[in-house]
């Protein structure tokens, strides 16, 4: 179809019309008050999908609208407003409007539909069907603005006792630890970045990241695309990835950081590998991937010197080898139905730490169809693997924490209570730059500078607001766990580790409440 | 220096390795060598590592810089994810000889066997290259990224010089194989491309260093036909998405 004309092609052989992209009605319209334009076409400038352009006069090409709402927030008058397109679909609860612009789509192209950021599918959160306990007259809880609270975690193995041998007097400090202690990292409050590599986002957000991680005393994560070398000072606050395809992954990247983590999987493509293409492979991407500009970069589904349990402890003994068992060993797992007898299996395998990312984790890039429907909720893992691990002994063997749909300190502290050491946040860090979920990412296009590697969309990112904002948001988390231990009575968020006592189901049915460990409301 | 291995687990065994370096150690041999793992796992000296007996796994993992030597047979995961140095194995290897090697070399005098070279890749100045003496199992070259592998077939085993799905997925670098290889061995995404005095060129510089190495003919190794396997696009996968 033209659309300037609004002229159906009709097909020479075969007859009838031909049906293509431009006949699925757009998903949304951009709609200019041409009453206050002014036809300054900043929006032109700002809209990098092109849904905003000049042609003697300001038009809006809605197919390509993504809703990121980047026109609007930088339209200087006001004038401009994204609507979704009230244009009716016979209404039908199964051949749904998004089902059948999926089929369209599908239909002329034959190709996987890909998709960027959590699953949209509204599968029920059980975060939201869980509430938290307080105090109340038999109990006394805690005012957190006037007394200490503890928000302190270490990451990696505690021993399971301690040996500590006296030598001459006490109160000369005559004693002595005993126990050799495997390598921890200490964070100052239990909330880590999630691993986002360099490629699927632009430098600005690794720096952001990095210099919150620094401001916050906790920890960013590279992602598996390698680590650039302005991140390199960064180190003390940095985990680096070591995924399938090995993008640059060499002795001085696993000893500046302060523990190297293996990825397996991640929470929104399960059992599937990464593809940057070659159109994102940049110089700068390059040279830190250590490969080729230009070329693809795939990393395959599975690591192939990782076939089990036992393939996965090479890996990390390779690791601990490699850098003098100086650094712990992180295991990245998707959530997925066998989850808690993997994470024995890791724990086993030597790990000092497993992180388990949830169905609702972010991704840069993924078919939709993973995305949507493989793996199970970060919520249950929890409890499935805290359970598992205590019940076999060895949870002190292991550090767990927790991502994928982390959206608040409410979030947190169940996420902790159910039996987490610490979660780790990555949608909701790029939400705190700019990022408006609109999903696009894999296009490289991304009007906020997050994921995208074009010079110019880069530049609209400030590193050091970027930072600001994201150290703010951990604060404010902080601050509201701080509360939330309070109220419940507890000074230290050791306390609540694990202590599904406090936590109570509400519409949960049966089997759900058991697999969580928590009891329903009124009980 | 000289280690005798035996009865020493990995970790003391690698410990040693490492005490060695730091006192700056030139030449380490290491004795009745019995399956110990990691041995030369990210060295960064330019030491020699001679090495009799057999290595466990993951030999010359994430290494730097050192030149191992080993009298014996290897297992699986040789050079994984090296960065430079060199590797010889008098005798035969195991799976995935050089995954994601980014550097070095890797010369096997024997066989070697399943998914050789699995995402080995080249940057700048940094290009590996494996040599096989004798023959290579399936998947020899998966996920190819640069680089150079050679299988030379030289041991008259009646088994094919390469397996099934050679080059899958590859989207850089090149094969030689000594000899034939047919259409339906290779996966998708490769061809076979006829030699250039170029390729000739560069398999004889690479092939001389190597028979000096394991003491073999030169000559008697370039007589022969050589197939190249080449990807056919460095965007194996750029149709398989569409963006919603």
């Amino acid at each position: 179809m033209d659309i300037k004309s609004g002229h159906t092609a009709h097909s020479k052989n075969g007859g009838g019309t031909i049906l293509s992209h431009t006949t699925i009605p757009p998903e949304f319209l951009v709609q200019i008050d041409p009453q206050k334009c002014t036809q300054c076409k900043r929006c032109v400038v700002e809209c990098s999908f092109g849904a905003l352009q000049f042609e003697d006069k300001l038009i809006a090409i809605n197919e390509k609208c993504s809703a990121c709402q980047r026109c609007v927030t930088f339209c200087p008058q006001s004038a401009i407003a994204i609507i979704k397109n009230p244009q009716a679909f016979p209404e039908h609860a199964t051949w749904t409007e998004k089902i059948q612009r999926d089929i369209w789509k599908q239909a002329e192209t034959g190709a996987i539909l890909l998709v960027g950021n959590g699953t949209n599918l509204p599968y029920p959160t059980l975060f939201d069907h869980m509430l938290i306990d307080a105090c109340q007259v038999t109990r006394p809880s805690i005012d957190p603005l006037r007394e200490p609270m503890e928000l302190r975690t270490y990451i990696g193995k505690k021993p399971p006792k301690l040996q500590i041998k006296v030598e001459g007097p006490k109160q000369n400090g005559g004693f002595k630890l005993e126990t050799p202690i495997s390598p921890n990292i200490k964070l100052d409050a239990p909330i880590m970045f999630a691993a986002m590599s360099y490629g699927a986002v632009s430098l600005e957000v690794h720096k952001a990241l990095a210099s919150a991680a620094k401001n916050l005393g906790t920890l960013m994560n590279s992602g598996e695309g390698g680590l650039h070398k302005d991140l390199y000072p960064y180190g003390d606050n940095i985990i680096v990835q070591v995924a399938s395809g090995r993008f640059g992954v060499h002795k001085e990247y696993l000893e500046t950081a302060a523990g190297i983590e293996i990825k397996i999987g991640q929470g929104a493509k399960p059992g599937i590998g990464g593809h940057l293409p070659g159109e994102k492979v940049t110089a700068e991407i390059a040279e830190t991937r250590m490969i080729p500009v230009g070329t693809d970069a795939l990393s395959p589904a599975p690591h192939h010197d990782i076939y089990s349990i036992e393939d996965l402890s090479q890996l990390v003994y390779a690791l601990k080898e490699t850098t003098n068992y100086k650094k712990p060993v992180f295991v990245k797992i998707a959530a997925v139905h066998d989850v808690a007898a993997i994470a024995s299996g890791i724990a086993r395998a030597g790990a000092d730490a497993i992180v388990i990312d949830g169905f609702r984790g972010g991704t840069g890039a993924a078919p939709q169809a993973i995305r949507d429907h493989l793996g199970i909720p970060i919520e249950v893992a929890i409890a499935a693997v805290d359970d598992r691990l205590r019940g076999e002994g060895i949870r002190s063997e292991v550090s767990l924490i927790a991502s994928g749909g982390i959206r608040c300190s409410a979030d947190v502290a169940k996420a902790i209570a159910l039996g987490a050491d610490a979660v780790a946040i990555g949608t909701a860090a790029l939400i705190a730059m700019g990022c408006r979920v609109c999903g696009r990412c894999y296009t490289g296009l991304c009007p906020w500078g997050i994921t995208t590697q074009k010079p110019e969309l880069r530049w609209r990112l400030n590193v050091e607001q970027a930072a600001k904002r994201v150290t703010n948001l951990v604060r404010a988390w902080s601050r509201e766990l701080e509360e939330i231990l309070g109220a419940l009575g507890m000074n230290s968020i050791e306390s609540l580790k694990g202590n599904r006592e406090r936590l109570r189901g509400f519409s949960l049915d049966h089997i759900t409440l058991e697999v969580l460990g928590i009891k329903p409301i009124g009980k | 220096m000289r280690i005798t291995a035996k009865g020493l687990s990995f970790r003391a065994l690698n410990q040693l390795i490492r005490e060695c370096v730091q006192k700056g150690a030139r030449e380490i041999e290491i004795v009745e060598v019995n399956g110990q793992r990691y041995i030369g796992a990210g060295i960064d000296s330019h030491v020699i590592i001679v090495i009799q007996g057999t290595p466990g796994n993951d030999l010359g993992a994430f290494a730097q810089s050192p030149k191992i030597i080993v009298y014996g047979n290897a297992e699986d995961g040789v050079g994984n994810t090296m960065d430079n140095g060199e590797i010889f194995i008098h005798g035969n290897a195991g799976d995935i000889v050089g995954y994601s090697m980014r550097g070095g070399k890797i010369y096997i005098k024997g066989n070697a066997g399943y998914r050789v070279g699995i995402h080995m890749k080249e940057y700048r100045d940094h290009f590996p290259i494996i040599v096989i003496g004798g023959t290579a199992r399936d998947f020899l070259g998966e996920y190819m990224a640069g680089g150079r592998i050679i299988v030379l077939g030289l041991n008259g085993s009646d088994e094919e010089i390469v397996g099934e799905y050679v080059g899958t997925g590859m989207h850089g670098g090149k094969i030689f194989v000594r000899g034939k290889v047919c259409e339906d061995q290779l996966g998708t995404g490769v061809g076979i491309r006829p030699m250039t005095n170029e390729d000739w060129a560069e398999i004889k510089g690479l092939l001389t260093e190597y028979c000096a190495v394991f003491k073999t003919s030169l000559t008697d190794v370039l007589e022969n036909s050589y197939t190249k396997i080449v990807p056919t696009t460095y965007r194996p996968y750029e149709k398989t998405y569409i963006l919603t």
